[in-house]
C-alpha cells in the first residue's frame, strides 16, 4: 500500500511517500526542509519531488496521512489542505494522526514531548514507552505540571531547555512521518472510510478584526 | 461549446470560500461557504476565524461545485486560485489546496490576482470585455481604478485608496448607526428613503490640490470621521439620528468621489468602457449613479448581478478561464500566496 504522508506542525515542511507492507514500512522517499514560513511554497514541490524520486505517479498512491497538530495554525493548515484536497483529488482517503505522537511514539521511557507553539508557550504531551497519556496541552514551559517525565524533547523542549524542569535533548526532533503512517496502519489496511480532517488547535483564535485595507495603497504608477 | 476551457476557481482571500466552475464566459456553478455570522459580532473580519473556516469548507465546496456543474476534476483545462491580495493565513488555505488538486489530477494550476478576477467576473454576465477599460472595485478591502489594457497579461493601477477602503467605510458608519456586519447591504436599504442632500459630508482628495498627486486616489476616513464627528454633535444635543439621512448623506458622498473619479479617469485615458466590481458594486446608488453619470460621458457601464460582485469562486474561474484561452502558461507549484500582491500581477506565470 502506497502512502503520502505529510506533517506541518512545526517548522519543518515534510513530505514522504512510504510503503506499507501487511506491518512492515519501507520509507520511499522523503523531503524535509526546516522553513517555519515556506509551507506553502515548498509543500507542493516535496510532493511532486517524492513522487519523482519514487518513480510513482500521482495515482499510484492509495491514501494520505496527515499530522493534525498541534502546531501553529496557518502552517498547520497548509499540510492538511493538501492532505485533504489530494486525497479528494485523487479519490483515495485520508487519515489523521496527533503530530505530537510522531514524536512521542519513538521515545522509550518516560517522555515530555514539547513542540514550539510561539508565544513563548510549548504544545506538550507525555508519553510512557512510547504511548500518550491523555490529550495534548498548550502551555508556558516554566507552568508545566509535574510530568514524571525523565526528559524532554521536540523542538519546544530544545528551544526551552532552561524553562523546564526535566532535561531537554538539545537537537530538536521533528514528528517522523513514518511513525505517523505506523500509527495509521490499522486504519490504512482496515480500509477505513476517509476522514474530515480536524486542527488540534488548542487555543480559541484571537478575536480581532483585520486591520485595514489588504492591499496596499496606490503605487502612483 | 464543448471546446472552451473548462476550468474551477478556488477563492478564499477573505471569509468567503468559493468555488466556482466556469467553461469559456458560461458559469456552471458557483458555490460558497461564507463565514460572515461568525464575524458579525467583532464588526470586522477575524483572520483566524477566517482560516479555520475555509479549512473546513474547503473539500466539501469543491465536492459541491462539481456536483452542481456535472463535470469531474478529470474534465478540467485548468484550476485557478487567487494568490493575493488578501488575508495571508487565508489565501494559504486556498492556495495549499490548488496545488493539492492539481499534483493529485494533473490539471495545470493558474495563481491569480484576486482584482483581475473582479473585472473577469462580468464575462460571464456581458461577454468579453472591450480592451482598453477601466475598472472600478470597490469592496471591504479595496477600492481601486484599474486600467485594464489586456485582462490576460496587462493591468495597472489608476488610483487607490490611501487609507479605508470603501466598504470598510460603510461597515463602519453602520455601526455608528446601530446598524449590524457587514454594513453595506444595511446602509443601502436605510438610505432609500433618506435625504441624500441631508448633510454635505466631505469628499476625499477632491480638492484641487489633491488633483496631481491623488487624481484618481480615494480617502475614506476623513468621511467616517465626519459622520462620527456629525453623529455626536447631534447626540450632544439631545437630538434624535435620523439614520435614514444620515445612511443616504454618507452614500451619495462615497458614491459621488467614486463615479467622478472612475469616470474621469476614463475620459483621461480616452478609454470608452467602465466595469464595476467588489462587493459595494452591489450598492444600488452607486449602479444609478454610475449609470447616470456614465450615460451623460458617452461611456459604456458594466456590471454583473450582485451575487458575482461579492467575493466567490466564479470571478476566479472566470480569469482562469480567460488566461487558458489565450495561452497564459500556468504556475510553477512553487508559486507563494502574497498578501499585497501587486495589481499588476494578473498571475502568476513561469516568467514571474
Ligand atoms: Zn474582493
Amino acid at each position: 500500500m502506497r502512502v503520502l504522508a505529510l506533517d506541518t506542525s512545526t517548522s519543518a515542511v515534510q513530505a514522504a511517500l512510504v510503503d506499507l507492507d501487511d506491518d512492515e514500512l519501507f520509507l520511499t522517499s522523503f523531503r524535509r526542509e526546516i522553513d517555519s514560513r515556506g509551507h506553502v511554497e515548498k509543500l507542493g514541490p516535496f510532493i511532486e519531488a517524492c513522487l519523482a524520486e519514487a518513480g510513482w505517479a500521482a495515482k499510484d498512491v492509495d491514501a494520505v496521512v496527515s499530522g493534525v497538530g498541534p502546531g501553529p495554525f496557518t502552517g498547520l493548515r497548509v499540510g492538511m489542505v493538501t492532505a485533504a484536497a489530494f486525497a479528494d483529488g485523487a479519490g483515495i482517503p485520508v487519515y489523521g494522526v496527533c503530530s505530537l505522537d510522531g514524536i512521542g511514539g519513538n521515545t522509550r521511557g518516560r517522555a515530555l514531548v514539547a513542540t514550539d507553539a510561539r508565544r513563548k508557550e510549548v504544545y506538550w504531551a507525555v508519553y510512557e514507552d512510547g504511548v500518550r497519556e491523555g490529550e495534548p496541552q498548550v502551555g508556558r514551559p516554566e507552568d508545566l505540571p509535574e510530568t514524571g517525565a525523565d526528559y524532554a524533547i521536540g523542538e519546544g523542549a530544545a528551544k526551552y531547555a532552561g524553562e523546564l524542569a526535566v532535561p531537554a535533548e538539545t537537537e530538536p526532533v521533528y514528528p517522523d512521518l513514518v511513525k505517523l503512517v505506523e500509527l495509521a496502519a490499522p486504519r490504512l489496511l482496515a480500509l477505513a472510510p476517509s476522514e474530515q480532517l480536524t486542527p488540534l488547535y488548542l487555543r480559541r483564535p484571537d478575536a480581532q478584526p483585520a486591520k485595514g485595507p489588504a492591499v496596499r495603497p496606490a503605487s502612483g504608477k | 461549446m464543448k471546446n472552451e476551457p473548462l476550468v474551477m476557481g478556488i477563492e478564499t482571500s477573505c471569509d468567503e470560500t468559493g468555488v466556482g466552475i466556469v467553461r469559456g464566459h458560461e458559469l456552471l456553478a458557483d458555490a460558497i461557504a461564507s463565514s460572515v455570522d461568525e464575524h458579525a459580532r467583532f464588526g470586522g473580519v477575524v483572520p483566524e476565524v477566517a482560516s479555520r473556516a475555509h479549512l473546513e469548507a474547503m473539500v466539501p465546496t469543491v465536492q459541491r461545485a462539481l456536483d452542481d456543474a456535472g463535470v469531474t476534476l478529470a474534465d478540467l483545462d485548468g484550476i485557478a486560485v487567487t494568490a493575493g491580495p488578501g488575508l495571508a493565513g487565508a489565501l494559504m488555505v486556498g492556495v495549499g489546496a490548488a496545488k493539492a488538486y492539481s499534483i493529485a489530477t494533473g490539471v495545470p494550476v493558474y495563481g491569480v490576482n484576486h482584482l483581475s478576477a473582479h473585472i473577469a467576473v462580468d464575462t460571464l454576465e456581458n461577454g468579453p470585455i472591450p480592451e482598453p477599460a477601466i475598472g472600478l472595485l470597490v469592496s471591504g478591502g479595496h477600492s481601486t481604478i484599474m486600467m485594464v489594457e489586456d485582462l490576460a497579461g496587462k493591468v495597472t493601477q489608476l488610483g487607490a485608496s490611501i487609507d479605508d477602503a470603501a466598504g470598510e467605510a460603510f461597515d463602519k458608519v453602520a455601526r455608528l448607526l446601530g446598524l449590524p456586519f457587514p454594513g453595506g447591504p444595511y446602509i443601502d436599504r436605510a438610505a432609500k428613503d433618506g435625504d441624500r442632500a441631508f448633510v454635505e459630508f466631505p469628499r476625499g482628495l477632491s480638492a484641487a490640490k489633491d488633483q496631481e498627486k491623488h487624481r484618481y486616489d480615494f480617502s475614506f476616513s476623513g468621511l467616517k470621521t465626519a459622520v462620527a464627528r456629525w453623529i455626536e454633535a447631534r447626540r450632544a444635543d439631545g437630538e434624535d439620528v435620523p439614520v435614514g439621512d444620515v445612511a443616504a448623506a454618507f452614500q451619495e458622498a462615497v458614491c459621488d468621489v467614486l463615479t467622478r473619479k472612475a469616470i474621469l479617469a476614463a475620459k483621461e485615458h480616452g478609454v470608452e468602457t467602465i466595469l464595476l466590481g467588489g462587493g459595494v458594486a452591489a450598492n444600488s446608488r452607486l449602479r444609478a449613479l454610475a449609470t447616470e453619470r456614465a450615460q451623460a460621458a458617452g461611456l459604456t457601464l458594466r456590471y454583473p448581478r450582485p451575487k458575482l460582485c461579492t467575493d466567490n469562486g466564479a470571478m476566479v474561474a472566470a480569469l482562469g478561464s480567460h488566461l487558458v484561452a489565450a495561452g497564459v502558461a500556468p504556475s510553477q507549484i512553487d508559486f507563494p500566496a502574497n498578501s499585497s500582491m501587486d495589481v499588476e500581477v494578473v498571475s502568476l506565470a513561469n516568467a514571474l
